[in-house]
């Protein structure tokens, strides 16, 4: 099934290079599964919270979680969310793709640098 | 803890916050988690060693996500069964990669990601291209 291999190729590339599962399920989704933009990010959101929470589970047993600064970054974050969101309905699949494609490059920009 | 917290000054909270607000606009508007933000404000503005910060970001992703995915539903998009099977399927994929990250060269790793994401870049313009 080819969500499966998105799922893992999603929790791969997090794990090896420390980016969200995200920027690898958004255009595997469009790509490979045929997912229209906008439904494709709906459902990678839906999806990381399932990853994080993984990855929350293996860290926490180390003791390598800091949940004060957790708060400090995710309150604010989980308000901009709802802005996000609701800005992303006013916007067209074709403008998110190409949106989403410069956000790709300005990731990899940071890898080479 | 008590020295890191003391370390930290109100406009490092203040930059957090800012930071913490555009990092959750992102990952509404584009699906993503945010973490791209998350891990370089708590190492460079919070004072976190590296894989502090790669844990807390992970736990900052949490609210993030589930308030973004909440408003998805909300809005239609969502189609669980598919999340599902990505999140569970996931597991495996960070098992490999956190052990394969540990044995090879990183800073080769980086590069090559680096292509592919320019590569699926390239392939998103160009199918936005097309159907236009």
């Amino acid at each position: 099934m080819r969500l499966v291999g998105i799922g893992l190729a999603a929790g791969f590339f997090g794990a090896l290079f420390g980016v969200g599962g995200g920027i690898v399920i958004v255009p595997l989704l469009i790509g490979v599964a045929g997912f229209a933009t906008r439904v494709a990010m709906a459902t990678s959101l839906a999806a990381i919270g399932l990853i994080a929470l993984e990855g929350v589970i293996f860290y926490g047993a180390h003791g390598d979680l800091r949940p004060i600064e957790a708060v400090v970054l995710g309150v604010p974050a989980a308000a901009g969310a709802v802005i996000g969101t609701a800005v992303q309905q006013r916007l067209a699949n074709r403008t998110l793709s190409l949106a989403f494609a410069v956000l790709l490059v300005g990731v990899a920009i940071r890898l080479f640098v | 803890m008590m020295t890191a917290v003391l370390a930290i000054t109100t406009g490092h909270v203040a930059i957090a916050v800012v930071i913490g607000l555009a990092a959750g606009v992102m990952a509404g508007l584009f699906g993503v988690g945010g973490g791209i933000l998350f891990v370089p404000v708590l190492t460079l503005a919070l004072g976190l060693e590296q894989h502090h910060a790669q844990a807390t970001s992970l736990l900052a992703i949490l609210p993030t996500v589930a308030v973004g995915a909440w408003r998805q539903q909300r809005y239609g998009n969502v189609r669980w069964k598919p999340s599902l099977v990505l999140g569970i399927a996931g597991i495996a994929g960070i098992l490999a990669g956190g052990f394969l990250a540990e044995s090879l060269p990183g800073s080769v790793l980086r590069r090559l990601f680096g292509a592919l994401l320019l590569l699926t870049a390239a392939q998103l313009v160009w199918r936005a291209r097309k159907r236009a």
